[in-house]
């Protein structure tokens, strides 16, 4: 049972969800005393490659076509379809996010598998195929047995630890040739912001609410932020009000983050808002009303002014590090 | 022009989730029903574009008896048809399929939904319709225009967004803030009853996935309380208890 795991980059890196994805493959895997291929698609550092190695790939199949740099869903299927044939893999790995959400889902059509998704533990191969998945955001579990031959699997983020032991992986030239039927979107523009730590992927995350009281006072999270070395993210009314950009909009209905710590600021703790972040390790809440919800979520608390905490807080992680 | 928006039938998003004593299925007693927070956003969009480029805009539904009154709802905020695909909703594969079997003969120019399900949270269902169909499938849309037969959007991406266009038939994944939600009002109510709501018996596949139970994620323990002058008291906290920073 060959295992092939998708990886995806970002400005040439491999993503840190990527590379858990690729750990859990090798722990699936191993299982069937068999290796794991990762697929590579687009422009990315030769060492990154290799380097998939010590998460626990044995070989890499890159093809370097720019055009996967676009981000489209179409190829990706496609070329996962192709590399899941070539190397007989009966199980493909993705991690989650909306490109391969969608890719997972072409792919599990493309090649008749069982698509299992937002896998929150290694499945138990002991009677069948038995997964683990997050539903409801994080409110509940639910197990399934995935009945076909073949499956397709997305990794929840944070999900599973990174191994860092194995040795380099052998990297392969891979021509998964896209069709133009694959090029049925045509990407216009791409607005990005610069340099910024990428919130689903972070470690740290300071968000703030409306207890914000409005864009101008942003700087404060920020330099705690950046103090931190942590992503921003916000709640779902000040990305409505257009305080923030929506990409920053955390829960329920935003991004979904699980990183070591959320640091949240000025938000009552809304049952919506919870759901996008109940999978952090560590939740601090800093609100002016000690009824405020959050704090039945959080593992540490302070009950007072943002406007005074922050500045605070910032400068005693300074006077610590 | 034809729009098709499927719709998920789910619990409200303050549902605190419960099980039954047996883990084997969610407990719905209680537990009110809604049209899928991302479904709504898509339904809104489809009238939007019916009031301003004419379309004709059909709800779909893959659900038992009892979801007819969410379905009614999307009636009542402006579809002009509904269609249900009388079955449980077992899993993705299975509603991406009914989907299809719908849509491959109903000549529709778009097919929009949420970009994913408040429920089971697979995103799933438009990529899976998309490659049935041999469509394109564009996801995390947040604004959608029509241009001839062209369709113009802009797609989130992690970060940012993109300014993407395909021509049509498509399948979009629909977020926010593509439109304003829609609140059904006593005309739309009223109309709704006599709008027609076919029902059509699914199309027999193999199950690809059999479910075996649930389970609630652990209890939290206490929160640790830190006074408001003692930020250090957090900060040691933070690097030798949680060791995060
Ligand atoms: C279908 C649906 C989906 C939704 N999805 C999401 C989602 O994905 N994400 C999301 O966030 N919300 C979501 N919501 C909205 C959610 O219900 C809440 O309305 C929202 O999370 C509240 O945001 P908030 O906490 O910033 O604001 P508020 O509820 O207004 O809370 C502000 C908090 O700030 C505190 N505060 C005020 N001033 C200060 C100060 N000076 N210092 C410290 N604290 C202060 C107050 O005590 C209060 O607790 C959704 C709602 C619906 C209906």
């Amino acid at each position: 049972m060959s295992v092939l795991v998708y990886v995806e980059s970002e400005e040439g890196k491999i993503k840190k969800s990527s590379r858990e994805a690729v750990s859990f493959a090798k722990a699936l895997a191993d299982k069937f005393n068999d290796s794991v291929t990762a697929v590579a698609l687009g422009t990315i550092d030769a060492a990154e490659l290799s380097g998939l190695g010590k998460n626990g790939a044995r070989k890499v199949l890159h093809d370097s076509e720019s055009e996967f740099d676009k981000g489209r869903i179409s190829p990706v299927a496609s070329a996962l379809a192709k590399a899941s044939e070539q190397e007989s893999a009966s199980i493909v790995v993705l991690p989650k996010s909306s490109l391969s959400d969608a890719a997972a889902a072409k792919l599990s059509v493309k090649i008749s598998a069982a698509l299992g998704t937002n896998l929150v533990e290694l499945p138990d191969t002991s009677d069948g195929f038995k997964i683990k998945r997050s539903i409801f955001t994080g409110k509940a579990f639910k197990f399934e047995r995935l009945l076909a031959d073949k499956k397709v699997l997305t990794l929840k983020k944070g999900a599973a630890e990174i191994m860092e032991t194995g040795s380099e992986a052998q990297v392969e030239s891979f021509t998964s040739g896209i069709s133009d039927a694959d090029k049925d979107i045509a990407i216009l523009e791409t607005e990005k912001a610069e340099g910024d730590i990428l919130l689903p992927e972070a470690e740290l995350v300071v968000s703030g609410g409306r207890g914000m009281k409005g864009p101008e006072n942003w700087g404060m999270l920020e330099d705690l932020a950046k103090t931190l070395g942590a992503a921003t993210g916000c709640s779902k009314p000040v990305s409505d009000m257009e305080w923030r950009p929506h990409h920053e909009h955390v829960g329920q209905t935003g991004v979904k983050v699980s990183p070591d710590l959320y640091i949240a600021v000025g938000i009552s703790g809304a049952i919506q808002h919870l759901a996008g972040v109940n999978s952090s390790k560590n939740i601090v809440v800093i609100n002016k009303d000690s009824e405020a919800p959050f704090f039945k979520a959080a593992d540490y608390g302070i009950v007072g002014d943002a406007f005074e905490v922050i500045p605070k807080l910032t400068e005693a992680i300074k006077a610590a590090k | 022009m034809k729009i098709l928006v499927c719709i998920s039938h789910v619990p409200d998003t303050t549902t605190k989730i419960k099980l039954t004593s047996d883990n084997q299925d969610l407990d719905k007693q209680g537990v009110q029903f809604v049209i899928g927070p991302y479904d709504d956003y898509a339904l809104a969009r489809a009238v939007e574009l019916k009031e301003t480029n004419g379309a004709e805009v059909v709800a779909l539904n893959v659900g038992t008896q009892e979801t007819e009154p969410t379905i009614r709802k999307a009636l009542a905020i402006g579809a002009d048809k509904a269609v249900r695909i009388n079955a449980e909703p077992k899993d993705t594969q299975f509603v991406a399929k009914q989907i299809f079997e719908h849509a491959k003969d109903a000549v529709y120019d778009l097919i929009l939904m949420g970009r994913e399900t408040s429920d089971y949270n697979s995103g799933a269902v438009h990529g899976m319709v998309a490659e049935m169909m041999g469509i394109p499938c564009v996801t995390p849309v947040m604004r959608l225009e029509i241009d001839g037969d062209t369709i113009k959007m802009d797609k989130e991406i992690e970060g940012g967004k993109e300014k993407v266009e395909a021509k049509m038939p498509l399948v979009a994944g629909c977020q926010e803030p593509i439109a304003e939600w829609k609140i059904p009002n006593m005309r739309g109510i009223m109309s709704a009853r006599t709008k027609p709501l076919e029902v059509i018996e699914p199309v027999g596949d193999g199950e690809t996935i059999e479910s075996l139970g649930y389970e609630m994620p652990k209890a939290k323990g206490e929160c640790k309380m830190i006074d408001k002058d003692n930020v250090e008291e957090l900060v040691n906290l933070l690097k030798n208890e949680a060791k995060v920073i």
